[in-house]
């Protein structure tokens, strides 16, 4: 069997979620969605993991439950809250635009906030998961006008801003990892400057560069993202995703 | 003891241009619809609106009776942005106050509980704090000194929810997954508190219909005015009497395409009175 780009994606975002135990894996997104529940399935058993709605389900199947659900708990929206500030949540979030040191925007595109060129989704809850929780991003469309040396407005807080603005913030800011259609980056660098850590089969180091509108820390050496196994796959295609929306968000 | 149903009409009597009037529902999702309806066919104008935002905030928009809009995102959920509210925002039309959806809870918390701010460490470092001029930081008074963001009281003139069944005098349920922050909205204004519902039931019934206790989450305290109107949250979903009317919200979405579709949508759906509108949607 030989892994799609979506799915290679896919096992790059179950990565984010090892090691993580027992908290929320909240990945929002067709992939992310799909990655949480196969970093569940296989090597990180404990996450917890929602509906898309108001309860905690144990489910494999990513969107639908024909057979009903396995419901553990209720987790009303304003439960998340409880969850997030008390920092048993690691996130996954979309970004319009993400800058060298992590702060993203959805809100609005545009240099006038009070007119803006593109209304987007507002802060969301972006700046309390941030500042509270473990948080990665996933970018499907990985361009320069996503990755762009400095954001419109400022939704997800990134490194430096944090650090400027004081230790309340920078207490449990947490940024992990950013996965796209091309590669997987990171901030695991002195300078906390985003970082090439690995490039899926098939992508090279001057497309993933040529495709981010900054500088990226490449180290000498760039991996290549891992592939799922034979199991992982089975369990993508027959169990989290039969109906393959994977391959709807990153075309092969 | 109290009968406290009214019509639509006689909630908008009792609100003024200029007010600032919180939304219960969330996104698309168990909107107190009719209520936004008869808003949009008043002569209100220049209102606040306080929502965790969908089409209440997208309609009011689009009427351009909204001076100012507090929230942290309006969604139609399987329609990610609302578009009327996109134009509103893209023309400057709007005033925007942005919030994180959390912070956003404590500051209808901090209303309800009649203290100026609730503390939290949500806005530091983004630009909720350049953009929304409104929160400010406070220091920790204990050992740990830390600054903290303060989430201001969010204030009601007045509080707008729909539920799925209530009693002549306030009591109130949902029944399905969720009741969002119904009870805030309803807690956050001191008065003005009105209620509209699928069903209005005699008290003695409303444990029957709710199935639990755990879900009698609202109650005459906390209610100033009961509007019965089944099908009061078409076109958003409020399972289980109904669900989303998809293909009208995709019909909704769409006429913000030009002001002369907007004339149209508006034409057949907002300037009628409200039996005429659930008569036209029972017959589609």
């Amino acid at each position: 069997m030989t892994a799609t780009r979506a799915e290679v994606c896919v096992t790059a975002i179950a990565e984010c979620f090892r090691g993580d135990g027992e908290i929320l894996a909240n990945p929002i997104g067709t992939i992310p969605m799909i990655g949480g529940r196969l970093a569940r399935a296989s090597f990180e058993p404990d996450l917890l993991m929602t509906d898309g709605e108001a309860c905690l389900i144990s489910d494999h199947a990513a969107f639908a439950w024909p057979g009903g659900k396995v419901v553990e708990a209720y987790n009303p929206y304003r439960s998340m809250f409880d969850l997030v500030w008390s920092g048993r949540r690691h996130v996954i979030m979309g970004a319009s635009q993400i800058d060298p040191f992590g702060n993203q925007n959805f809100a609005a595109i545009g240099p006038d906030y009070a007119r803006p060129k593109a209304q987007l989704l507002g802060f969301r809850g972006a700046p309390g998961n941030t500042v509270n929780d473990a948080t990665s991003y996933w970018v499907p469309n990985h361009s320069p006008r996503v990755f762009v040396e400095s954001v419109d407005v400022v939704t997800g807080v990134g490194w430096d801003r944090a650090a400027a603005a004081g230790p309340a913030a920078t207490r449990y800011l947490d940024l992990r990892r950013v996965v796209t259609n091309l590669a997987v980056l990171d901030w695991e660098t002195p300078g906390r400057r985003l970082r090439l850590r690995s490039c899926h089969p098939g992508v090279t180091v001057a497309e993933v560069q040529a495709a981010t509108g900054f500088e990226l820390v490449v180290p000498d050496q760039v991996p290549q993202s891992r592939l799922p196994t034979p199991e992982e796959l089975e369990l993508i295609r027959a169990v989290i995703d039969p109906e393959g929306l994977r391959e709807k968000e990153v075309p092969a | 003891m109290s009968d406290k149903r009214l019509s639509e009409d006689e909630v908008v009597a009792e609100l003024r241009s200029g007010m600032t009037i919180g939304i219960g529902g969330w996104g698309s999702r168990r909107k107190p619809m009719s209520l936004v309806r008869a808003i949009a066919r008043s002569g209100l104008r220049d209102l606040t609106l306080v929502s965790y935002g969908g089409p209440d905030v997208g309609v009011l928009c689009a009427t351009g009776q909204v001076k100012r809009v507090v929230y942290a995102f309006v969604s139609l959920d399987t329609i990610a942005l609302d578009p009327h509210f996109r134009s509103a925002r893209q023309s400057g039309s709007v005033e925007d106050e942005p919030w994180d959806e959390g912070l956003f809870l404590l500051g209808l918390q901090a209303a309800a509980w009649r203290v100026p701010f609730l503390p939290s460490r949500v806005g530091l470092g983004s630009d909720l704090m350049r953009l929304n001029p409104r929160l400010t930081t406070v220091r920790s008074p204990f050992a740990d000194g830390e600054e903290l963001v303060a989430a201001p009281a969010l204030e009601l003139d007045a509080a707008l929810c729909h539920l799925d069944r209530a009693d002549a005098r306030g009591n109130a349920c949902f029944l399905g997954p969720d009741l969002y922050f119904d009870d805030l909205f309803l807690r956050a204004a001191a008065t003005r508190r009105f209620i509209s519902t699928e069903k209005v039931v005699a008290t003695e019934d409303l444990l029957g219909e709710a199935g639990t206790e755990q879900r009698l989450r609202i109650h005459r305290a906390m209610v100033d005015g009961v509007v019965e109107r089944p099908g009061g949250a078409h076109f958003t979903d409020c399972r289980p009497d109904y669900e989303r009317d998809e293909a009208f919200q995709k019909e909704y979405a769409a006429a913000a395409a030009s002001a002369e579709a907007w004339a149209s949508f508006r034409t057949d759906w907002v300037d009628l009175a409200e039996d005429d509108y659930q008569a036209r949607v029972a017959a589609r």
